[in-house]
C-alpha cells in the first residue's frame, strides 16, 4: 500500500510486560504505576513504548487468520474463524526477535479476556475489539463474517487490540492477559477461575446508580456526554461515508461501459478506430482503480471505527464512578441516619420515624437498660460505619484520581490517532486525484489522436 | 419546382465530393454552381469591404456580449458562434447567422405552446434585409424539416429535438426541457446555415424571414397531408425493392449506419448514466463536510483538523458540481444529436433505395414490355438521372457527415476528458493545501515540545 496506514505498520511495537504479573492488579498497582513517568501510546511508528523496568521487550503479531470447524457447547457443527497470535521477544543488543510463544485463539476468547480486564479494571479505559459483525457496510462490501476482506480487516482490528492493551502502562502487567499470549489450552478455564463474573455490577446496580447518585464528579457528567456526542457523530459519519463511498463506486464503473461501447465501435471507424479503442482502454483502467481506492479507504472507516467502540469504554468508567458515588452516598446518608437515632434514643426525642418508635408507642415504653443496648449496638454501627465510609471515600477519590489519569492519557492518544486518520484520509484523496488525473490524460491524449 | 431545379444543379458535382477538405468550400466552388443569383453572392463573399462592414456591425454587438462564452448556453453574439462552428463552414466565409434564445409561453382557448425567437444575420443579397427577427414554435421546425426532406430525399437533414421525451417527463414546460430543446434548435438551424446546399433552400429563407402569417401561408402551398401520406405508403412498398440492387458503398454505408446508431445509443445511455451517478455522489457529499463541522464542535483539539477536512470536502463537492455541468454542456447534448441523427440517417438510406426502386420497377416494366416502351425509356432516362443525382448527392454528404461526426465525437469526448482532469486537479490542490498545513502545524507543534 502506498498510504502507510498506522495499523499495519504495528506489527513491530514492542511492548512491555512483566511475565509474573499480578491477577488482581487493582487500583494500588495503578498508583504505583502512574507514578514511573509518562506513557506514550503513540499509534503511529514514531513514537515507541519505553519499558522502564528493565524486563525483555515483545512484539506481538496476529498474523493469519483460518477457517476452521468444530464442535460447540451444545455439540453442533461450527464455522469459525481462528487466528494466529505470534510473540516475539527482542534482544536489547541485536535487536533480532526470536519467537517464544505462538498460538490460535478465535474471537469469542477475544471477548472473554475483555470482559475480565473490565471488571478487574474499572478505571482504565479499555480498548475496544473490532465490531463483531460488519456495520456501515456500502452494498458492495459483503456483510458477511466469513467474507475474506472482512476476516483481513478483523485480524488487523484483533492484532491493534492486543498492541493497545500491551502498550497500556497498567493492562500490560496482566497476568491472564499475559497467559491469553502463552498458554493456549486451559486459559478460558484459568479466566473463569478468577470468579470475575460473580465480581462484575450487575447492569442493573449500575443503572439505579446513574439514575439517584446526587454529586457525582462534574468531569465525568461532561465526560458521559462528551462520550454520547462522539458516539453518535461518528456513527453519522461512517453512515454517510458508506453512501459516498456506494455512489463514487458507481460513477466509476458506468465509466468501465464506454471502454466495451469504445472497442465495438472502434471494428466500423476507419480514421477513429484506434483512438477509441485505446481511450476505451483507459475507461477500464479508471474503473477498475476504484476497487483498491475503497479498499483502503475501508481501513480509514476502521480506525474511526475503533473510537466509536471506545466511547461505551468511556461511558463503562463513568458508570463505575457513579455507582462508586451512590454507594458512597447512600453509606453517608445510612450513618447520618443511624447517628440520628442515636442522638435522639439518648435525648429522648423522637424526630424521625422509626419501627421502634411505633413498636414503644404501641405496646409501651422499653426499660433504660434496653435503650442503653440499643444506643451501644448503634454506636457501633455508627464507628464501623465511620470506618466503612472513610475508606469508601478513599476508594472512591483513589479511584477518581486513577480513572482521571488514564482518562488523560486516552485523550492525548485520541487526538493523535484520530489527527492521524484524518491526514491519512487527505492522503488518500491525493493519490485518488492524481491517479484520476493520469487515467483522463492518457484518455484525453487518446480522444485528441482521433 | 425550384427545390429540384437546384437539385439537379447541385448533382452536376458541384457538392465536394469526398476527401480531406471536402469541408472547405475555398474555391468557392459549392456557390458558384448554384444559381444565377449566387455567383453574385460569391462575389459579394469575397468582398473584402463589404464583409468589413459587416463585421463592424457584428464586433459592436460582440463588445456588449461575453466573448469568453464557449457554450451554446447563451449564443447571443453571432461572433461567440464562431468558435463552436469549428469544422463546419471555414469561418470567415460564413454569410449567415442565427440564434435561438427567448422562449416565451402562448395561451390560447385551445392550447399552450412555446415559441423561441430566432434572429438572423446575414450578408446575403438574396435575403431583403440585414436583421431578421421571427417566431417559431416546435411545429413550425417540423414543417421545415419535412420541406426540406422532401425537397433533398437523399441528403443529411439535421436532426430536430425530440417531440416529447416520455420517460421521466411530467411538464413539457419544464425549465430544463425547454432549456435543452432551445439548444438543440439553434444547433439545427445553424447545422442547415453550414451546409453548402441546404444554406441556399427556400422555405429555409422564408422559415428564417417570414413574419408568422406569411409563413402560415406559404406552408399551405406545399403538397397536402393526404398526398404526402400515400407518398409514405408507396415509399415503405418500394424500399423493400431499393434494398436488393443497392450499390457495394451503399450497403457498406448501410451496415456503417446501423452499427454506428447502436454504438451511439449505447453511449447516450451510459453519459446519462454517468449524469445521474455524478448527481447522486454530488448529493451525498453535501452531507458529508458538515458532520465534519459538528464533531469539531465537541473536539478541542482537533478542531483546526476536522475543519479543514469539512472544508476540504465542500470545495471538492463543488468541483463535481462543475464536472457535471460541464458534461451535461459538452457531452450529452452532441451525443443525444448523434443518436439523432442515426435516425436520420436511417431514413435517408430508405429514401434512397426508393428512389432506387422506382427505376427498378420501369426497368423490370420495360424488361418484360409492359406498357408503352418509348414513354418506359424516356421516364427510365430521366430516373436514371435522378438516381445518380441521388446517390452523389448522398455520397458527398456521407464524407462531409462523417468528417464532422468525428470532429465532433473527439471534440466532445476531448473536452469530457479536460472535465475530469480540471476535476481532479482541484481536488490534488485542495487536499494538498489541507495536508500542508496539517504538517506545517505538526512540525510547529514538535519544535515547541522539545523547547
Amino acid at each position: 500500500m502506498e498510504q502507510a496506514l498506522p495499523d499495519p505498520e504495528r506489527p513491530l511495537k514492542p511492548a512491555a510486560l512483566e511475565p509474573l504479573g499480578r491477577s488482581d492488579a487493582g487500583l494500588e498497582a495503578g498508583v504505583g504505576e502512574e507514578a514511573e513517568g509518562s506513557r506514550e501510546e503513540g499509534s503511529g511508528t514514531d513514537t515507541m513504548t519505553e519499558n522502564n523496568f528493565g524486563l525483555k521487550k515483545i512484539e506481538i503479531s496476529v498474523s493469519e487468520a483460518e477457517k476452521r470447524t468444530g464442535r460447540n457447547a451444545m455439540n453442533m457443527q461450527e464455522t469459525y474463524t481462528a487466528y494466529l497470535i505470534e510473540t516475539r521477544s527482542v534482544e536489547h543488543a541485536d535487536g533480532q526477535s526470536v519467537l517464544t510463544d505462538s498460538l490460535w485463539r478465535r474471537y469469542s476468547e477475544f471477548e472473554l479476556l475483555r470482559n475480565y480486564l473490565l471488571v478487574y479494571y474499572p478505571h482504565i479505559v479499555v480498548p475496544p475489539l473490532p465490531e463483531k459483525r460488519a456495520e456501515f457496510v456500502w452494498h458492495k462490501l459483503s456483510a458477511d463474517n466469513m467474507d475474506p476482506d472482512f476476516v483481513e480487516r478483523r485480524r488487523i482490528g484483533l492484532e491493534n487490540f492486543l498492541l493497545r492493551v500491551a502498550s497500556h502502562p497498567i493492562l500490560c502487567r496482566d497476568k491472564i492477559f499475559y497467559l491469553f499470549l502463552t498458554q493456549e489450552g486451559n486459559w478460558k478455564e484459568t479466566v473463569n477461575e478468577t470468579g470475575f463474573q460473580l465480581k462484575a455490577d450487575s447492569r442493573l446496580k449500575a443503572l439505579n446508580a446513574t439514575f439517584r447518585v446526587k454529586n457525582p464528579d462534574k468531569r465525568f457528567t461532561e465526560l458521559k456526554h462528551y462520550s454520547d456526542e462522539l458516539q453518535s457523530v461518528i456513527s453519522h459519519l461512517l453512515r454517510v461515508r458508506a453512501r459516498v463511498a456506494d455512489r463514487l463506486y458507481g460513477v466509476y464503473k458506468v465509466h468501465g461501459n464506454y471502454g466495451r461501447v469504445f472497442s465495438e465501435w472502434s471494428a466500423i471507424e476507419k480514421e477513429m478506430g484506434d483512438g477509441l479503442q485505446s481511450a476505451g482502454h483507459h475507461m477500464d483502467v479508471y474503473a477498475s482503480s476504484i476497487d483498491d481506492i475503497l479498499e483502503d479507504e475501508e481501513h480509514y472507516a476502521d480506525q474511526l471505527k475503533e473510537y466509536l467502540f471506545y466511547a461505551e469504554a468511556l461511558r463503562a468508567v463513568c458508570r463505575k464512578h457513579e455507582l462508586m458515588q451512590y454507594d458512597l452516598e447512600m453509606a453517608a446518608q445510612d450513618l447520618a441516619s443511624k447517628k440520628q437515632q442515636c442522638e435522639e434514643l439518648a435525648t429522648g426525642t423522637v424526630r424521625t420515624f422509626s419501627l421502634k418508635g411505633m413498636t414503644t408507642k404501641l405496646f409501651g415504653q422499653e426499660t433504660p437498660e434496653q435503650r442503653e443496648a440499643r444506643i451501644k449496638v448503634l454506636e457501633e454501627q455508627i464507628n464501623e460505619g465511620e470506618q466503612q465510609l472513610k475508606s469508601k471515600n478513599l476508594e472512591g477519590r483513589e479511584f477518581v484520581k486513577n480513572a482521571w489519569t488514564d482518562i488523560e492519557r486516552f485523550k492525548e492518544q485520541k487526538n493523535r490517532d484520530l489527527k492521524e486518520a484524518l491526514i491519512s484520509y487527505a492522503v488518500m484523496q491525493i493519490s485518488m486525484c492524481k491517479k484520476g488525473i493520469q487515467v483522463w490524460t492518457n484518455a484525453k491524449e487518446c480522444f485528441s489522436k482521433m | 419546382m425550384e427545390g429540384e431545379h437546384r437539385a439537379s444543379q447541385a448533382c452536376s458535382s458541384q457538392l465536394p465530393s469526398g476527401g480531406a477538405g471536402g469541408e472547405s468550400p475555398g474555391g468557392g466552388a459549392p456557390f458558384a454552381g448554384s444559381s444565377g443569383s449566387s455567383t453574385l453572392l460569391q462575389a459579394d463573399v469575397l468582398d473584402l469591404d463589404e464583409d468589413e462592414d459587416d463585421l463592424e456591425v457584428f464586433s459592436k454587438d460582440a463588445s456588449l456580449m461575453d466573448m469568453n462564452s464557449f457554450s451554446p448556453m447563451m449564443p447571443t453574439s453571432p461572433l461567440s458562434m464562431i468558435n463552436q462552428i469549428k469544422f463546419e463552414d471555414e469561418a470567415d466565409l460564413k454569410d449567415l447567422f442565427i440564434t435561438v434564445d427567448a422562449p416565451e409561453s402562448h395561451v390560447t382557448t385551445i392550447e399552450t405552446f412555446i415559441t423561441y425567437r430566432i434572429i438572423t444575420k446575414t450578408s446575403r443579397g438574396e435575403f431583403d434585409s440585414s436583421e431578421f427577427e421571427v417566431r417559431r414554435r416546435y411545429q413550425d421546425f417540423l414543417w421545415l424539416k419535412g420541406k426540406l426532406e422532401e425537397v433533398h430525399p437523399t441528403l443529411i437533414i439535421p436532426p430536430l429535438p425530440e417531440k416529447f421525451i416520455v420517460k421521466g417527463m411530467v411538464d413539457r414546460f419544464n425549465d430544463d426541457f425547454i432549456e435543452t430543446r432551445r439548444k438543440a434548435l439553434h444547433k439545427f438551424l445553424n447545422r442547415i446555415a453550414d451546409h453548402p446546399t441546404l444554406t441556399f433552400n427556400e422555405d429555409f429563407k422564408i422559415f428564417l424571414t417570414a413574419q408568422a402569417w406569411e409563413l402560415s401561408s406559404h406552408k399551405k402551398q406545399g403538397p397536402g397531408l393526404l398526398s404526402r401520406m400515400g407518398q409514405t405508403v408507396r415509399a415503405v412498398a418500394s424500399s423493400m425493392r431499393g434494398v436488393k440492387n443497392r450499390p457495394d458503398e451503399f450497403m457498406e454505408m448501410n451496415n456503417f449506419i446501423e452499427i454506428f446508431s447502436q454504438k451511439i445509443n449505447l453511449i447516450d445511455k451510459i453519459s446519462q448514466r454517468i449524469y445521474k451517478e455524478e448527481r447522486d455522489y454530488f448529493d451525498e457529499m453535501k452531507e458529508y463536510g458538515p458532520i465534519h463541522i459538528l464533531w469539531s464542535d465537541s473536539e478541542e483539539d482537533l478542531v483546526d483538523t476536522l475543519r479543514g477536512v469539512a472544508s476540504c470536502i465542500d470545495k471538492c463537492c463543488k468541483a463535481t458540481e462543475k464536472r457535471m455541468s460541464g458534461l451535461s454542456e459538452a457531452l450529452l447534448p452532441v451525443v443525444h444529436e448523434y443518436v439523432l441523427y442515426s435516425e436520420m440517417l436511417m431514413g435517408v438510406m430508405k429514401r434512397r433505395d426508393q428512389i432506387q426502386a422506382e427505376l427498378d420497377s420501369k426497368v423490370e416494366a420495360l424488361t418484360y414490355k409492359k406498357g408503352d416502351t418509348d414513354l418506359l425509356t424516356e421516364e427510365i432516362g430521366k430516373l436514371e438521372d435522378k438516381v445518380e443525382c441521388a446517390n452523389n448527392a448522398l455520397k458527398a454528404d456521407w464524407e462531409r457527415w462523417k468528417l464532422n461526426m468525428q470532429n465532433d465525437i473527439k471534440s466532445a469526448f476531448t473536452d469530457m476528458a479536460e472535465e475530469n482532469i480540471h476535476y481532479y486537479e482541484q481536488c490534488l490542490a485542495t487536499w494538498e493545501s489541507f495536508l500542508t498545513s496539517q504538517t506545517d502545524l505538526h512540525l510547529g507543534e514538535d519544535s515547541e515540545d522539545k523547547l
